[in-house]
């Protein structure tokens, strides 16, 4: 089908010939007649059946014998999950929300044939209550800048023309025909990028470092394990973009001097796996992968390698082991795989964030890339907003951007009334950052100092109904499970953690042993070996931080103020409210409540498990949990 | 733990003869140190095809890639994703990941296990459901989530359980039965 770019004239003429298939979406000055629908393909609005939804249009232009005119078609995530399905119609830009097969019609019929908005679709602001079509305009998209997920929601990532006519594999080819290797690790010093991994280490100099060691051969990785449990930025651009990161790992590849590379990549994520091949499939038939690129010499091709499911792979060495085929130990560092990495030569490992970041410094320029964040942390942090927060969703926003309106103003609050308690970034690495931190500027530098740090990218909002120290013992017990075991701190010293936590949740903490879990949390990260056993006692140290009197709560009062953990609670049916439904009775899983219809009934507290059942069956507020 | 008879005792089970035309393809070449690279990919299409991991296959490969059964075995063991014993043919997956939990996922947990009578890491005696958990499969905003095989169910409620349980009932061609 397609035929292989020789040099760069004829990519060239190919993104001439492509662009006119994305115009009507990304050219703001499109002026023709015809009109594009597009569908949201992201995770969320696919298992809310978005697929059905372009079939259905499909269909419909089909009927109507529109296929020159009217298109539909699936693109990456667009971020507002919350609201999915979501659908854009361009050029005039008018968003759709919450938008379901059945939908497609009425879309059609009356935006598609007759120009008017589909009113009962239109997001409604919350607050305002101000319908809005322009998505730019909603408190949700205002503050986002979208670099990494530039295409996402903009392109169907499975058809690489769509890519080439926005501009895809055009920075690669400015960089191998018209750079040295030297060049363009200068470009990307002066950018400020620092690896969106978690650590934040500028890209630039470590790809110095690749280029500066020896090797008969040298390789990049991409780093797609994202096993941050609650995040999925890695994935959404994998699935809506999977060329701009192959397009990044080829430019890391020139400057170091590689001819492989490898995406290493969860298991848990087959569409993303899937979308990826199709990538390194087309860009290979293209010649933008292979030998001789662009015919200019430059041989560089990618390989899948996929995880199976071990939290400690993220970890650049470990990784490494496993791509070699063995158990996912990490090693001593140094030497750092720049030095000495797969099979023993110089390797690049990028995040896949990072690498997607790539293409744009080298088509705007790393002077318009570093104005944009903070002093220190240049460029666009991508977010997975989640847990008890209004608008869950997918966010890039500037670094330098508050908690507050990340969390406030794009998220939109707490959910369900609930009241802010801790936003936990970083995953089982970060820490928990209580409400008088939310004016801190997002950045590597400023999440650190207040016990957390940027991680990876996950983002969870708790409220007033998490129990913080059950948090910690959540994390605590994820370590633990995952920890490799190569070392003693690492291995023994987070199950006493994890020990001692469990016994607070239960109510039998003591004061020493809240003491001694201060005292563990504090040792540990100084003998561990690796970033998994040097961190783990964050969430823990960030929560006996600023959630003390809720430990205190635990282990002196044997109470939980969240009303989470369930040995230190009961429930009651109060005699004066009960009107004796058995609506309670017979949602109990293990039928410990008794009482005829029409009495009031009775929990055995010996059989009750604290399921917490009869207190949602309940319509008359006569279970209480104290 | 109940016996299941293991589909692959004898290498004339057809799964041996796809898993060797896939080894092949791989072109491992006995002596070449980075043979093992295609290792872990070798182990999941062995489990797509077999189910889990028993000692036969582990042997078969390790035999094919030149490394010792014990190297295999050691690989295995240190990946979540492999197994050794047969799950249920309706796999059960609750996300334990962060968002899921503090969203009640270990409450969802809870009414899977009692509506199987199974807890997670089991699987039922008929061999037909089993439990498990697993770390976030990415769907965070549709917390809390619930895979059943490959497919993904969101925002999964308290009491959804057992509805979710017949549905896969109703695909064997089962009469739902009440208890
Ligand atoms: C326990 C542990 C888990 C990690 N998991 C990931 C991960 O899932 N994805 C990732 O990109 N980096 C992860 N990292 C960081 C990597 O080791 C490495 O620093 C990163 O991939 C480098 O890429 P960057 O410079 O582009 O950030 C992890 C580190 C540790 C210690
Ligand atoms: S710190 Fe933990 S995960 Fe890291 S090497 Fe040591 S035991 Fe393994
Ligand atoms: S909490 Fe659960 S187990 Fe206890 S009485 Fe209520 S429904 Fe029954
Ligand atoms: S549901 Fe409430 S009112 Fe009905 S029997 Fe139970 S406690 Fe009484
Ligand atoms: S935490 Fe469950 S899907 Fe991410």
């Amino acid at each position: 089908m397609s035929t292989r770019i020789e040099n760069f004239e004829q990519l060239r003429q190919k993104y001439e010939e492509c662009k006119r298939l994305v115009e009507v979406r990304a050219d703001p000055d499109y002026d023709g007649d015809k009109k594009f629908i597009l569908v949201c393909g992201g995770p969320g609005c696919v298992s809310l059946k978005s697929l059905q939804l372009v079939e259905n249009f499909e269909k419909l232009i089909k009927e109507h014998g529109l296929e020159n005119k009217v298109q539909a078609s699936i693109s990456g995530c667009f971020g507002f999950c919350e609201k999915g399905p979501l659908v854009n119609i361009f050029p005039e830009n008018i968003f759709y929300v919450q938008v379901k097969p059945e939908d497609a019609k009425d879309i059609f019929e009356q935006h598609i044939l007759n120009n008017k908005v589909v009113d009962r679709l239109v997001y409604i602001e919350p607050v305002s209550q101000k319908s809005m079509t322009d998505s730019l305009e909603m408190p949700f998209y205002k503050r986002q800048m979208r670099i990494a997920l530039r295409n996402c929601g903009l392109i169907d990532p499975e058809i690489v023309e769509e890519y080439l006519g926005v501009g895809g594999y055009q920075s690669l080819a400015k960089v191998i025909t018209q750079m040295t290797p030297e060049e363009a690790i200068e470009i990307m010093k002066r950018s400020g990028l620092g690896g969106r991994g978690g650590a934040g280490f500028s890209t630039g100099r470590k790809w110095e470092f690749g280029r500066m060691y020896k090797g008969d051969r040298k390789y990049v990785i991409c780093n797609a394990d994202e096993g941050d449990p609650g995040a999925f930025m890695d994935r959404a651009i994998m699935e809506g973009d999977a060329h701009s990161v192959i397009e990044g790992m080829a430019i890391a590849a020139y400057c170091i001097g590689a001819d492989q590379g490898y995406v290493y990549i969860r298991a848990e994520y087959p569409q993303a796996v899937k979308r990826l091949q199709i990538a390194i499939d087309a860009a290979r038939k293209l010649g933008l992968l292979g030998k001789n690129i662009l015919g200019t010499g430059f041989n560089f091709d990618v390989d899948v390698r996929l995880g199976a499911g071990a939290f400690v792979c993220g970890e650049e060495t470990a990784l490494i082991q496993s791509i070699q085929g063995n158990r996912g130990e990490p090693t001593t560092k140094p030497p750092f795989p720049a030095e000495r990495g797969l099979w023993q030569k110089p390797t690049v490992v990028n995040n896949v964030e990072t690498l997607a970041n790539v293409p744009v410094i080298f088509e705007k320029g790393p002077e318009w890339f570093a104005q944009i964040g903070t002093e220190n942390s240049k460029g666009t942090k991508v977010f997975a907003l989640a847990g008890k927060v209004n608008n869950v969703g997918l966010v890039e926003v500037p670094m330098g951007t508050t908690l507050r309106q990340l969390i406030f103003e794009i998220g939109g609050g707490v959910r369900d009334g609930g009241k802010f308690k801790a936003a936990q970034s970083g995953g089982p690495s970060g820490g928990c950052i209580p409400e008088q931190f939310l004016d801190t500027p997002i950045d590597y530098q400023s999440l650190s100092k207040i016990g957390s740090m940027m991680g990876s990218g996950g983002m969870i909002v708790m409220s007033d109904s998490d129990c913080m120290v059950n948090i910690a013992r959540f994390y605590l017990e994820f370590v633990v499970e995952e920890s490799c075991g190569r070392c003693v701190p690492c291995r023994i010293g987070t199950k006493r953690m994890l020990e001692i936590l469990t016994d607070i949740t239960k109510g039998k903490g003591t004061l020493d042993t809240l003491a001694e879990l201060q005292s563990l949390a504090e040792t540990i990260p100084d003998t561990a070996l690796c970033g998994l056993g040097q961190t783990a006692p964050n969430p823990v140290l960030s929560t006996l931080r600023y959630f003390m009197d809720e430990y205190k709560a635990h282990v002196e009062e044997k109470r939980c103020p969240a009303g989470v953990c369930t040995d230190l609670l009961h429930y009651e049916i109060l005699p004066e409210k009960c009107i004796g439904c058995t609506s309670c009775a017979r949602g109990c899983p293990v039928n410990c409540i008794s009482g005829s219809p029409k009495q009031t009934h009775v929990i055995d507290q010996e059989k009750c498990i604290k399921c917490g059942n009869c207190l949602q069956k309940c319509r008359f507020g006569a279970v209480i949990r104290k | 733990m109940t016996e299941q008879k293991s589909p692959c005792c004898t290498e004339s089970n057809p799964g041996f003869i796809e898993l060797d035309a896939y080894i092949d393809s791989l072109k491992i070449d006995p002596i070449d140190p980075e043979r093992k690279e295609k290792l872990i990919m070798t182990l999941h299409k062995a489990q797509s095809i077999f189910g889990y991991l028993p000692a036969e296959v582990q042997k078969f490969i390790a035999n094919r890639f030149a490394v010792s059964h014990a190297h295999v075995s050691g690989v295995i063991s240190f990946y979540n994703y492999f197994t050794t014993t047969p799950k249920g043919k309706t796999k059960i997956s609750i996300c334990m990941g962060t968002a899921c939990y503090v969203n009640g996922a270990n409450k969802i947990l809870q009414d899977f296990e009692n509506a199987l009578g199974i807890k997670a890491g089991q699987v039922t005696p008929d061999g037909r459901f089993s439990i498990e958990t697993l770390r976030c499969v990415g769907a965070c905003v549709l917390a809390p989530v619930v895979l059943v095989n490959d497919h993904v169910y969101g925002k999964v409620k308290q009491g959804q359980a057992e509805k979710i349980i017949e549905e896969y009932l109703v695909e064997y061609g089962e009469k739902v039965e009440e208890q």
